[in-house]
Formats: C-alpha cells, structure tokens, sequence
C-alpha cells in the first residue's frame, strides 16, 4: 500500500533518503514534462528537474508534510528553468530540431488522409512549436500548465502564487501572440 | 478592471470552460455588439483546437527507471566538489603561505630575485585564474560547444 505523501515528507524531512526517493518517483514526470514545456529540450528538461529535487533534497528540512509537495517543489523546479532560460542556455536554442518536443496527437490520422494533409500538420506542428519558443518564459509557463498540463485556472494561481486574472491576462497575451504567429495557417 | 481586461477574461473563461452561467449571458451580449470580438473569439477559438491537439514528447520509458538514481548520484558529485574544492584552497593557501613566508626568510637569494620569483608566481596565479574564467563562460554560451566533429 502507497504511504500518504505527507508521511513520506516527514521521513524525507528527518533525512530519510528512501522516502524522499518515493517522493521523487511520484513526481519526476510531472516535474520533467513541466521543465520540458519550459525550455523546449529534453536534455535540459531531464538536467532541470533531476537538479530541482537534488536542491530539494538538500533543503529537505524545510519541508512541511501539511503541504503538499509539488508546488513546493515546483518553486525550486521554476525558478531553475526561468533562470536557465534568462541566461540564454537553452538549448532549444541552439541544437534540438525546432519543436521536436511536441507531438501532435493527430498527425497519424492525417497522414492516413494522404500525405500532402500530413505534411501540412507538420508544418502546423513546427511553426506552433517555434512560436511558442518566442514567448516569455511567463507566458508559456502559463499555457504550458493550462494546454498541456490541463490544469484549471485556480490550480495555476495557486502553484504560481499569482491571481487569477494574472493567470488569464498571461493566457491572453500568449495566445494572441500565436495566433498573430499562425496566421493563414488558423 | 477595466471593460477590456474584463473581455480578456471572459474570452479566456469561454475558451477554457471556466465560464459561469451570468459570465456566459455577460460575454454573449459583448460578442452580440462587437464584431471584431467575435472574430478574436473564432480566432482563438480555432487556435485553442491546434493547442489541444499537441502534447509534450514522452521520452525513452527507461529514463523514469535511472531517474532517481541518476538525481542522487548527481547530489553525491555535489557534496564531492564541495569537499574537494574546500580541501584545494585550505591545503593550496597552507602552501602559498609556506612558499611566500620561506622565501621571504631566505638570507642567500639577493631580494631582486625574490621579488622575480614572487611576481612571476603571482602572475601565473592570474593567468591560470583569467583563463580558467575564460573556459567557464565560454562553456555557458558557446552555441556550438555540445557539436561533436
């Protein structure tokens, strides 16, 4: 049977490694698909969040087990990735093909409608991707939490401390700079 | 807030399914006056269709397998460089202070040469340091430094 995670971070607190280590495998992929929707690369994403909970851990004592552990994880895991991004080390920048951290669900049933559909959904895919990479990092953490991590509006303000409408106005000004990037393509 | 930002809003709501029934009866009497609105709000609204059909790339399943392993083995390096870079500059400043008082004391060496010897130590000191810096930020910018030829 699972240990309820607020024990699991009282162990963790009181220097348990193999409950902190629970608390990893519970949300490593939560924490790498978030950095990854963050910085566009795998390498970076996977080098972001394993450095996130290895700060967590070193700061373990500080846990509170009448919280729960992933906003407070995703703070470290946050500010990692923006700091990452503000010093211009992306590598999304630089090496990954353009957008190949992004799928596009519906790409297979497009192809079986001939390929000349399917070329033009990987065209749609890449250009969508490269947009998103020209937000600020505010704005894609935003739309990244609400398209693909599906997480309701109330869910985002919480986990970034933030109001609602700061929520919205960042979802808005995101969304209206792809669509302008789109263009005939919408 | 002002009318706009409320808009914003409510276009946002509408497109998340966040809308209550009185906002829902607020923003289709905005769409009914605004033509431009309702454009903005089929524009997103066919935007919102795209996004939804993407989704972030999986990575190679055995990754969640070394993923702890991995995070705890990068802290131990962590705690290792900690350790050694602490060892480096106690027992390297033990050194120097060895070095510089020693051949301060020295009687036999004529005091040009001490000062030679003490400036070109000092000297290499800053180059090792300058270029050292050189190397590391170089290797946070570099663009092409991850390219294998």
């Amino acid at each position: 049977m699972q240990r309820p995670e607020s024990v699991l971070m009282a162990g963790a607190r009181d220097g348990d490694v193999a409950a902190f280590g629970e608390l990893v495998r519970r949300h490593m992929r939560r924490a790498y698909f978030a950095a990854l929707g963050l910085t566009g690369s795998h390498e970076d994403a996977l080098d972001l969040s394993q450095e996130a909970f290895t700060r967590a851990l070193r700061a373990s004592r500080t846990l509170d087990p009448g919280r729960p552990f992933y906003p407070w994880l995703y703070g470290i895991l946050r500010r990692l990735c923006l700091n990452h991004l503000r010093d211009g080390r992306a590598r999304s920048e630089k090496l990954e093909v353009a957008g190949s951290w992004l799928v596009d669900d519906v790409r297979e049933r497009a192809a079986a409608a001939g390929p000349e559909r399917s070329v033009e959904r990987e065209e749609l895919r890449r250009r969508l991707a490269a947009a998103i990479a020209e937000l600020s990092p505010v704005q894609r953490e935003a739309l990244v939490l609400r398209e693909f991590e599906g997480l309701r509006y109330a869910e985002i303000a919480a986990l970034l401390e933030i109001p609602e409408g700061t929520v919205m106005s960042r979802l808005y000004a995101a969304r209206r700079a792809l669509a302008a990037a789109l263009g005939d393509e919408l | 807030m002002d009318r706009l930002d409320r808009t914003r809003e409510l276009l946002m709501r509408a497109l998340d399914d966040e809308l209550r029934p009185e906002e829902q009866r607020e923003l289709d009497l905005l769409l009914a006056d605004d033509p431009t609105l309702r454009a903005e709000r089929e524009r997103l609204g066919r935007l919102k269709e795209v996004t939804g059909e993407m989704k972030l790339r999986n990575p190679p399943e055995q990754l969640w397998d070394d993923y702890w392993n991995s995070a705890y083995s990068r802290m131990e390096r962590g705690i290792g460089w900690i350790l050694v870079s602490f060892g480096v500059i106690v027992v390297g400043g033990w050194a120097t202070w060895q070095f510089v008082t020693e051949l301060i004391a020295d009687t036999e060496l004529p005091p040009l040469i001490k000062a030679g010897i003490l400036a070109g130590s000092l000297g290499l000191v800053i180059l090792t340091v300058s270029v050292l810096r050189q190397r590391l930020f170089v290797r946070k910018t570099d663009p092409y430094k991850d390219i294998v030829r």
